[in-house]
């Protein structure tokens, strides 16, 4: 009986001292999955440098739309587009002033390193039986690509008929960048439309990008904010600060997206390092 | 000194205790109390496990749930899942039920081996069963790559579904199909064998009339597993409507732009939860009697 009983104070007070060690200060930041390699990195440097710790929930962008519309509490949201960013600025879910660009990406076709379908362009993907994976239409890398078989279906060079070969060669429509990316790593399909920042470091060597011509592609603004309900909007702003100053930018240039603040850095990105 | 006072304290606390306790009031005082207790636990507990399931229904209008029965999403998924969860379950019961009888009726080497392997997919976390199927099934796979060599690929097919709902589901079936062999009385078998009846003979027209309940609950519980399968089929079968995309796999797509959709396919899997209990409950009620006669 005493055994017992100590036994479930002991399970209570396990139970309780995560929720007991929550004293400090805690930025929660939802992110588009396909920015995990380099959002840790900056919210690791933003550690070091504040003593705040950053918690991460990366998913498909929709998914974290609807965590945060059903009530999840975020202080920051990382999003790969615009549509969503102001689908939830109209739902009053944004702090509308902090609202900014982070970075830009585009559009890229990834293939597994030994390419069993030997794909080298575009007009490979139309041809019958290469399977290939996508994002679902809410997801922003299944939105830009649909984007881009939209430009080249409006080119007589391509045609309609191409697109539509294309999206019939579609064998899943996955929920998050990332398992585009590992499926073609593995080997389970022949091309995935993801974007030219996704073959991360520990990708190199099991996958491979084939570039889509400007004219074709479309450039996708990366926006990142502050919550209204964000219980630490100053510290909030300085992790904002931190992804738009010199060094932030430089780590999201090193995983592959196109910087928005072009180096040689302007006014906003001196006083993130005080901040 | 001070030690001392504290004993005579306790001692004190002890002796009023023990007078409370002889008059029986703090006992009856404590009895009540502590079942008070008891019924606030229960109906918390219940609460808890309740309010979920009826939220799904209290948070959704009707009319749009039932409208949303007509989007294409939903209609492709039940319809998948429906026929996906039937031909796992056949296969199963036709691949299982020797199994389940050699399991319930014969020692052999390694048979407590063969048993633990049978239920370790009932405790495998789905994320495990999905990223094993493809080192097994998948077009690099141990036996994925010889099936790509002669053309077959099974990632990203309807067969994939059905294979992963195959690995989660079988246990159920398997499990319960064996201890309704097993509770097949041995006299009433050697009973058909003395009077002639050959093997098969006895198993199909003694055991299987005998033990029909029992697999009946069993495949029942495999196919409602098989409905809600969902980590291994997102990570083996893919997520494409009307193809691999299961009722649990379109309400997660869903959840990321049509929550009614979502909505109504929870709404339909919970009924069919519901189906599932209120059957194999009426089953092995009557099994029961029939024991008892």
């Amino acid at each position: 009986m005493e055994k017992c009983k100590i036994l479930i104070m002991l399970v209570l007070l396990a139970g309780l001292s995560p929720a007991l060690a929550e004293e400090g200060e805690r930025l929660t930041v939802f992110c588009g999955a396909g920015l995990t390699g380099a959002l840790s990195e900056i919210g690791g440097v933003y550690e070091n440098a504040t003593n705040i710790s950053v918690e991460f929930n990366f998913d498909g962008v929709p998914a974290l739309r609807s965590q945060i519309e059903q009530g999840a509490y975020a202080d920051i949201l990382v999003s790969a587009n615009l549509k969503h960013m102001n689908a939830l600025k109209s739902e009053g879910f944004i702090n509308n002033s902090t609202v900014e660009v982070f970075a830009r990406n585009k559009v890229a076709i990834i293939v597994p390193n030994d390419n069993p379908a030997s794909i080298t362009g575009l007009k490979d993907l139309a041809s019958p039986g290469v399977k290939i994976l996508m994002g679902t239409k809410d997801l922003p890398a299944g939105d830009y690509a649909l984007q881009v078989l939209d430009k080249l279906a409006a080119d007589p060079e391509y045609g309609p008929a191409y697109r539509e070969s294309v999206l019939s060669n579609v064998v899943s429509q996955e929920t998050t960048v990332n398992r585009i990316v590992s499926k073609i790593a593995l080997g389970e399909a022949d091309a995935g439309f993801a974007f030219i920042s996704d073959v991360s470091p520990q990708m190199v060597g099991k996958v491979t990008r084939i570039l889509i011509p400007e004219k074709y592609n479309v450039v996708g603004d990366f926006p990142v904010a502050v919550l209204s309900q964000s219980k630490y909007p100053v510290e909030a702003q300085a992790f904002l600060d931190m992804i738009m100053s010199t060094e932030g930018q430089s780590i999201l240039g090193k995983y592959g997206f196109i910087p928005a603040v072009q180096s040689g850095a302007s006014s906003g990105t001196a006083e993130a390092a005080t901040a | 000194m001070q030690e001392k006072r504290d004993t005579t304290a306790v001692n004190a606390f002890r002796y009023f205790r023990r007078m409370i306790f002889r008059r029986g009031l703090f006992k009856s005082m404590r009895s009540r109390a502590m079942k008070a207790g008891l019924v606030l636990l229960i109906f918390l507990t219940i609460s808890f496990i309740a309010l979920p399931v009826a939220s799904l229904f209290l948070r959704s209008p009707m009319g749009t749930v039932l409208h949303s029965l007509k989007s294409p999403m939903v209609a492709d998924a039940l319809r998948l899942s429906i026929s996906t969860a039937a031909v796992t379950t056949i296969t199963i019961v036709i691949l299982g039920t020797p199994l389940a009888y050699v399991n319930a009726r014969f020692r052999y080497p390694g048979k407590e081996i063969v048993d633990s392997v049978i239920d370790l997919p009932v405790i495998m976390p789905p994320a495990v069963a999905g990223i094993a199927l493809l080192m097994a099934f998948g077009r690099m796979g141990i036996v994925g790559q010889h099936l790509n060599a002669m053309g077959i690929s099974v990632a990203f097919t309807t067969l994939a579904v059905i294979i992963a709902q195959m690995f989660v589901s079988s246990p159920f079936y398997i499990r319960q199909a064996k201890t309704s062999f097993e509770d097949v009385d041995l006299s009433l078998e050697n009973a058909a064998r003395t009077l002639g009846a050959s093997q098969a003979y006895t198993f199909f027209h003694v055991v299987l009339p005998i033990a029909y309940r029992g697999l009946v609950s069993g495949a029942i519980m495999a196919f409602a597993r098989s409905l809600g399968e969902f980590g291994a089929t997102i990570m083996f079968a893919g997520n494409f409507q009307g193809r691999t995309q299961t009722m649990p796999l379109a309400i997660y797509t869903a959840m990321q732009g049509d929550l009614d959709a979502a909505l109504c396919l929870a709404i339909i899997l919970v009924i069919i939860s519901f189906l599932v209990i209120f059957l194999v409950r009426a089953l092995s009620r009557r099994m029961y009697e029939n024991a008892g006669n």
